[in-house]
């Protein structure tokens, strides 16, 4: 089975600080990682061509030191890598992003499963996969916990809802889009450290994938940033003071007195 | 192509561009002049921060604008369970009434489902004008493929000037879909929206990197405008039973043969409250120690009738399961109470949870940053707070 895994460079937000005076965001040496989400996906694929004896390639539309990051994901299991680099593809919104990524896939030729992380952590949108799954006209699901069958043209799939799971049957080709419980990501290997290092990892631009520009990049993105400003939370901060037996009587007494208090205890 | 550069002879070396940068793509070079690098995204942030005109960014027209003023009226997606209306959609017709008035027009409420006419009267009863609804046995249960492809049909029917749904499981899923079909902008999971005065379009406003940042985005040549809302953020409006509204029956083609069929519904989650809908939210960290303490944090939430969440680190530990994590991994939640008993507070549970109208803090070591944020706050060992929290009100609320 061929599987395509859609990844994305993202700055490691557990490093984000912020600059009290200015009020922006230090980014001075904050390092660029693989969106989270997206090592599940990577992990899923190359769990899935194992068991088929398949192939699975990674795909990313980033600037060219991205090609790096992707040697990571040969290291545990990819075979193939695609960076689609070109300044026309810069400041692509999602639907810039999925048009240009489908375009990619349609490139790459032969696919029967792509995976999505559910969301990438810089912009938290989670419209990429669904999104994607659109240009290419195939069915998608979101939130996928498990695999449940996977075989020719047929995928059985478990997506997380709010109070539990539905099972989801779709044919192939789809796009799943993976949360973090289905898998556990393995570390890379020592023989797929040293095929990492032999890979080339494929840069095609708009013009070798046949993309239209005007549905790549700023020119292709509807929505448009005005304006970005650090949140304040400014926040009255009590603590309370005392014996354990007085702070919890002092909290309790706080919270029955406050205007949610009616709410308390009810059964919803 | 859109270009941006720095005009050098201008360029003093502030570095207010560099600040100003929210990607953090510009630096300054050996001779003290801005320079912007490859990850750019054009967003053109930076040019109002210079004061001197240094930099030139050159945009160029969007592709494929639409006709802006033939789109009119504001839509919201009203998600159903049991053909009973999901609090979410009354949500959306708070926000949306407000936005309808601004722009002068008319709030409609698309509604799919089996049996509808009971819930129809509810949305009107609380801000609907309109209530679009679409009956069929397949439809009972939300579908990808279906629900898509029936809202467009509409939207190519009516041209609603904006869309608003929410930003759950099922809105992140369907709106983008909708969006890349009929290829217009999508503002994900936003918690502020308002009209521009000046010339009506929707500013939507939403966190971006894990809440660090707010971002404020428009989708000024496409329609319609679209958005997912956050759970939990926009306030309902008071029901009354004597609004009138208008409910309308479409024709629309009911699509058959789907590919994507939803063979199973399971509910795991045994709580009465769920996470996302719950006004109070109790929630364990590492610092509970084990799992058989976590009963407290369980039996806290009984009493208040709240919901049980936990970090990623008590989840991570398998003191209980993945659909109970708080933050960027997990949940995004916003209670009126969130307790966070034994955690730390990193950046990222915050993401999760910090819209959170009071947040209390337990935690034995004061200098946790979960302490930043919370209204109230206890230095103490949770093993002895909770159990007297518990017996309070107990105590209180009989
Ligand atoms: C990409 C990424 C995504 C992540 N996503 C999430 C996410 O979605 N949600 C999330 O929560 N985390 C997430 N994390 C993990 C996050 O960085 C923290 O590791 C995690 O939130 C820590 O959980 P904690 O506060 O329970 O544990 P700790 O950080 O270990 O904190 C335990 C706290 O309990 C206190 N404590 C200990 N004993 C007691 C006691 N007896 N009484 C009172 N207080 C006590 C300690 O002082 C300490 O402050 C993510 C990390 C990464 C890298
Ligand atoms: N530039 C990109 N290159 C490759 N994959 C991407 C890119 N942007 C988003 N994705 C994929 O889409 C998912 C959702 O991203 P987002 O919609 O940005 O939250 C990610 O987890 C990736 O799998």
């Amino acid at each position: 089975m061929n599987i395509i895994v859609c990844v994305k460079q993202v700055p490691a937000t557990n490093e984000v600080k912020m600059n009290k005076e200015t009020n922006t965001i230090i980014r001075e040496g904050i390092e660029a990682i693989i969106n989270p989400f997206d090592t599940y996906a990577v992990e899923e694929g190359v769990r899935i061509k194992e068991k088929t004896e398949g192939k699975a390639t990674v795909l990313s539309m980033g600037i060219p030191s991205v090609a790096e990051l992707l040697k990571e994901t040969i290291a545990v299991g990819i075979d193939d890598a695609v960076l689609l680099s070109d300044r026309a593809f810069a400041g692509a919104d999602s639907l810039a992003t999925s048009y240009a990524l489908s375009m990619g896939i349609k490139h790459i030729g032969e696919y029967d499963l792509i995976i999505c992380g559910k969301q990438a952590i810089d912009g938290d949108t989670a419209q990429v996969g669904p999104g994607l799954a659109e240009k290419l006209g195939i069915p998608h699901t979101t939130y996928v916990r498990k695999i449940e069958e996977l075989r020719d043209g047929y995928i059985r799939c478990q997506r997380m809802t709010e109070d539990g799971y539905e099972v989801i049957e779709m044919p192939l080709p789809a796009v799943i889009t993976v949360v973090k419980e289905i898998n556990e990501p393995r570390l890379p290997s020592l023989k797929g450290k040293m095929r990492a290092k032999k890979t080339e990892v494929k840069v095609w631009t708009s013009d070798d994938i046949g993309a239209d520009k005007a549905f790549c990049g700023l020119k292709g993105s509807p929505t448009q940033v005005v304006k970005t400003f650090v949140p304040v939370h400014d926040i009255q901060n009590e603590m309370i003071e005392g014996e354990p037996a007085e702070q919890a009587a002092t909290l309790a007494k706080k919270l029955l007195s406050m205007q949610f208090a009616i709410s308390i205890g009810e059964e919803n | 192509m859109a270009s941006i550069k720095i005009i050098n002879d201008k360029c003093v070396g502030c570095r207010l561009c560099v600040s100003a940068c929210p990607f953090g793509a510009i630096e300054m070079n050996d001779d003290r002049k801005a320079v912007i690098l490859d990850n750019c995204t054009l967003c053109g942030i930076c040019v109002p921060s210079c004061n001197f005109n240094a930099i030139d960014f050159q945009k160029e027209e969007v592709s494929n604008a639409v006709d802006t003023t033939l789109y009119k009226g504001v839509w919201i997606f009203a998600e159903q369970k049991k053909d009973e209306p999901e609090s979410i959609a009354y949500e959306l017709l708070g926000v949306g009434r407000t936005l309808a008035d601004d722009r002068n027009t008319s709030l409609t409420a698309v509604l799919m489902g089996k049996s509808l006419d009971e819930a129809g009267k509810k949305l009107i009863s609380q801000g609907a004008d309109k209530v679009m609804i679409v009956e069929d046995d397949s439809l009972a249960h939300y579908n990808d493929e279906s629900y898509t492809d029936i809202f467009v049909q509409l939207i190519e029917q009516n041209k609603p000037e904006i869309i608003l749904i929410g930003a759950t499981t099922y809105g992140r899923s369907l709106a983008p879909r909708i969006a890349s079909r009929i290829n217009t902008g999508l503002t994900a999971d936003c918690t502020k929206l308002e009209i521009d005065p000046e010339d009506g379009k929707l500013l939507q406003t939403r966190p971006a990197f894990g809440g660090n940042l707010m971002a404020t985005i428009i989708c000024p040549n496409h329609r319609p405008q679209m958005a997912t809302v956050r759970h939990k953020v926009m306030k309902e409006m008071e029901p009354d039973e004597s609004r009138k509204g208008e409910i309308i029956k479409p024709e629309v083609n009911i699509p058959k043969d789907l590919k994507i069929n939803v063979k199973d519904v399971v509910a795991t989650i045994t709580e009465k409250v769920s996470l996302t809908e719950a006004d109070i939210i109790v929630s364990g960290g590492r610092g509970m120690g084990d799992p058989k303490n976590f009963i407290l944090i369980k039996e806290l939430a009984d009493i208040l009738g709240g919901a049980v969440g936990a970090s990623r680190a008590a989840v991570d530990a398998e003191w209980i399961e993945y659909n109970h994590q708080v933050g960027q991994t997990g949940q995004t939640v916003g209670p009126k109470v969130y307790f966070a008993c034994g955690i730390s507070g990193a950046i990222q549970h915050l993401a999760g949870m910090s819209s959170s109208d009071t947040i209390i803090a337990i935690n034995k070591n004061p200098e946790a940053p979960i302490f930043k944020v919370a209204k109230l706050g206890i230095v103490g060992d949770v093993m002895e707070i909770l159990p007297l929290l518990i017996k309070e009100f107990k105590t209180a609320l009989g």
